[in-house]
């Protein structure tokens, strides 16, 4: 009889689904994620995001041929699936200011296009001495796997309708020099500051990556949008997470607002009226100066003018939303730094405050 | 052919309500006898000692996918089989996703000869519509003669009321059961976990309960259009409480329904899915907390009349993909036992009895497959020998089937199994 086998004790059940831990000794994927990368915001500590900040704030004012040499000759692959303007362009900057060599992969001239998997791509990448790769995918949750099976850094530049993390590093870093905050970032670093997210919240990431960041300092998170756009559920994000269907009413608490674009490309059938939309929540000018005529004004980009928001307040004196892609450099600079391992130690001043011109609080 | 004797055992036979110390004699490939203790004679026999151990009727499930014609990289009828009576089953219903898609008498006499290597009884569910597609009904007559034992296009809902209807009348004259996938694909396009706040948060599209539940109502209004015709409806991996709602009501208008439940559906929950875990990606998919309680309600209650795995293997070049792109499904029949037991008699106290009625007897029952799950004398010497307290731990990489996407790779099982006899051969021996 089978019995006569040895049976080590067993652990007690890991069966109940309230606390359950998948865990996988031989899982598909061989590799842990490496502590370089940044795949959600959700993953920030605050203390994390103290380093980020006061290293960017650093690397923005050190001496080029000195921050040239942090990082100098070391390889980072762009890894682009989408297309994209300022996130491409700002991570690579912000490599090369460092003395990175990059190299960009996009979907349409490479191997992808033939078929590769991401594995495969990243593996391939990784032979070819990538130590970091930035990653940007249509699909929701693609660099956990590229990072479970390259076990490099990993830099999420925006994945499907998941999360865009930097890009919520770098808009933080926008509202706290508008906002004058030059202290220690803690819990209560944004007590008292609302942000309205309005427009497309069900397919952006930006909004996700913002909402899961901001409240842990502090801040509430207005959701507005018609509903097709922004479910109820999405309140269940986080917390202090509210939605407020009237975007004037929105407005009126704000001293934040971030516009989203309509993201026609994931629309998925979704019909929208476009009139009525612009009706009820475009960033126009008679809409801001009555309800928010003191708000920072901010777009992750790319904006299609006359929709979401018009010319008039996009260009006003309370946008920020060119101040938004200047910080996307410091910010990025700081990820790649952290991603490589470089010398990440910085003085321990304060941050410093670059006071936004115009707006106030 | 030796005559096998299993001395000593606890044998559980729900349907004669056998729940006690018993002697099983295995002649033939059939039950020769069952009786109390040191009755029976043992000379001439390979005696099998059962001393603490629970006899049972062979595990059957309703619902696998063995790949074979057309996927054998993901599994054959041999692997799968194996894999099959490793877990402890003797009858496994083969799904007609294959390709070609199983639609003739060809076809299942294809899988059903004996060069496939099948280790253990393979009965195989034809397609309800040429190609699954949906346009027009097989002939299922000669797909019964065939040896079909219930009609579906798994995967593919049979979503027009028109060719439905048509679909449970026809099994009905051939006496077959018509099996719905129930998932209104009109509402799931892109979609590839439960709609909800875990889906919302993850950025990834949800289906929602009401496809299912929406497409279990409209198939029950159907089935009581066609009353008169004694159709049965079978609800394959049933998974939300709205479901299980309507098929209680169902019944309770005299309505002929069935519904079966996967392992997984009643362990996890949608938060397994963790960061984008490929392994946990089925369909239906792993719902919310509230609707795997009502599942476990269901079955405790008698609602739930069968547990069957879906047992879907896919090659790991497969799963390892984005989460979107990663197709659906998990293996299953390796853990379904240890799970069941784990979760629904040791969590939950069900009866040992009723949870070998549910892994064998009511299954067998569901398609009406003649002495399985069952160990009166004369039914197929099918049985499952197993220590329902021992606690073992499942690794994927040992497992019999070709493919090992499974989410519970490395967890603590209850109930080892310890050998597996099909028509009074053995198929698995534990080492």
């Amino acid at each position: 009889m089978p019995t006569k086998t040895q049976h080590r004790k067993s652990q007690a059940p890991r069966l109940e689904p309230k606390t359950i831990s998948l865990s996988h000794p031989d899982s598909l994927h061989p590799n842990s994620i490496h502590p370089g990368s940044l795949l959600s915001a959700a993953d920030l500590s605050i203390d994390k995001v103290e380093s980020i900040l006061r290293l960017a704030d650093v690397l923005e004012k050190e001496d080029a041929l000195r921050r040239d040499k942090r990082l100098f000759k070391r390889r980072v692959s762009l890894l682009f699936y989408e297309s994209s303007t300022r996130t491409r362009t700002s991570f690579e900057l912000a490599a090369k200011a460092l003395g990175a060599d990059t190299s960009l992969v996009s979907a349409q001239s490479s191997s992808i296009e033939k078929g590769e998997s991401l594995k495969d791509t990243g593996i391939t990448l990784r032979a070819l001495g990538a130590e970091c790769i930035i990653l940007r995918s249509p699909y929701s949750g693609a660099p956990y796997l590229l990072a479970e099976t390259t076990g490099l850094p990993i830099l999420n530049a925006g994945d499907g309708m998941h999360e865009h993390p930097s890009q919520a590093l770098l808009d933080l870093r926008t509202i706290l020099a508008h906002l004058e905050i030059g202290a220690k970032i803690t819990e209560t670093t944004l007590k008292g500051v609302t942000v309205t997210i309005c427009g497309d919240i069900f397919h952006s990431r930006v909004a996700r990556s913002n909402a899961l960041l901001l409240p842990r300092l502090g801040a509430r998170v207005v959701f507005c949008g018609p509903t097709p756009l922004l479910p109820e559920i999405a309140a269940q994000l986080g917390p202090n997470i509210v939605i407020e269907r009237d975007f004037d009413r929105a407005l009126a608490q704000s001293q934040i607002v971030m516009m989203l674009r309509i993201q026609a490309e994931r629309l998925a059938g979704l019909a929208l009226d476009l009139e009525e939309y612009k009706a009820r929540y475009q960033a126009n000018v008679d809409r801001v100066a009555a309800y928010a005529p003191k708000a920072l004004v901010m777009h992750p980009g790319p904006m299609i003018r006359g929709l979401e928001i018009t010319s008039e307040v996009a260009d006003g004196r309370q946008s920020a939303i060119a101040e938004q892609v200047r910080n996307g450099v410091a910010i990025r600079m700081a990820l790649i730094m952290r991603a490589l391992g470089g010398d990440t130690k910085v003085s321990t001043k304060s941050r410093s405050v670059s006071p936004k011109k115009g707006a106030s609080r | 052919m030796n005559p096998i004797l299993i001395r000593g055992g606890h044998v559980i036979d729900p349907a004669a309500g056998v729940d006690g110390p018993r002697d099983l004699l295995l002649v033939e490939g059939k039950v020769a006898a069952m009786d109390v203790p040191g009755k029976m004679k043992h000379a001439g026999t390979e005696v099998i000692d059962a001393k603490g151990l629970v006899v049972a009727p062979g595990l059957v499930d309703i619902h696998v996918h063995l790949r074979e014609p057309g996927q054998g990289y993901k599994e054959t009828i041999a692997t799968g089989t194996a894999a099959a009576a490793t877990g402890g089953f003797t009858t496994v219903c083969a799904m007609p996703n294959t390709i070609p898609v199983n639609d003739s008498a060809e076809t299942t006499r294809w899988m059903l000869a004996p060069e496939r290597g099948a280790a253990i009884r393979v009965f195989p569910i034809g397609a309800a519509t040429r190609g699954s597609l949906g346009e027009a009904l097989t002939e299922y007559g000669s797909l019964r003669a065939a040896g079909v034992v219930a009609v579906t296009d798994d995967g593919k809902p049979i979503l027009g009321d028109a060719i439905m209807r048509q679909a449970l009348v026809a099994a009905a004259r051939a006496n077959l059961p018509v099996i719905q996938h129930a998932e209104d694909t009109r509402l799931t396009g892109g979609c590839s976990m439960n709609a909800g706040p875990v889906a919302f948060r993850l950025g990834l599209r949800g289906m929602p309960t009401e496809a299912e539940s929406g497409l279990v109502e409209r198939d029950i209004r159907l089935l009581a259009e066609v009353k008169d015709s004694r159709a049965h409806l079978h609800i394959a991996h049933l998974s939300t409480k709205a479901a299980l709602d309507a098929v209680r009501r169902a019944r309770r208008n005299g309505l002929r329904v069935t519904c079966e439940v996967a392992p997984h559906h009643f362990v996890l929950n949608e938060e397994a899915i963790g960061n984008y875990d490929t392994r946990a990606k089925m369909n239906p998919p792993l719902r919310a907390e509230s609707d795997r309680v009502a599942v476990i309600e269901g079955i405790i209650d008698g609602s739930v009349d069968c547990i069957a795995t879906d047992h879907a293997p896919h090659a790991a070049h497969e799963k390892e993909q984005e989460f979107e792109r990663a197709p659906n499904g998990i293996t299953g029949l390796e853990s379904a036992l240890g799970l069941s037991i784990a979760v629904l008699h040791v969590r939950h106290k069900l009866p040992l009895s009723r949870v070998i009625a549910l892994l064998s007897t009511q299954p067998a029952a569901v398609l009406g497959l003649k002495g399985r799950g069952i160990l009166s004398v004369g039914s197929a010497a099918d049985a499952v020998i197993f220590d329902p307290a021992k606690k073992w731990t499942f690794q994927a990489r040992e497992s019999k089937s070709k493919s090992k996407n499974t989410p519970f790779d490395g967890w603590t099982m209850q109930g080892q199994i310890s050998m597996t006899i099909s028509e009074g051969r053995v198929v698995y021996r534990r080492n």
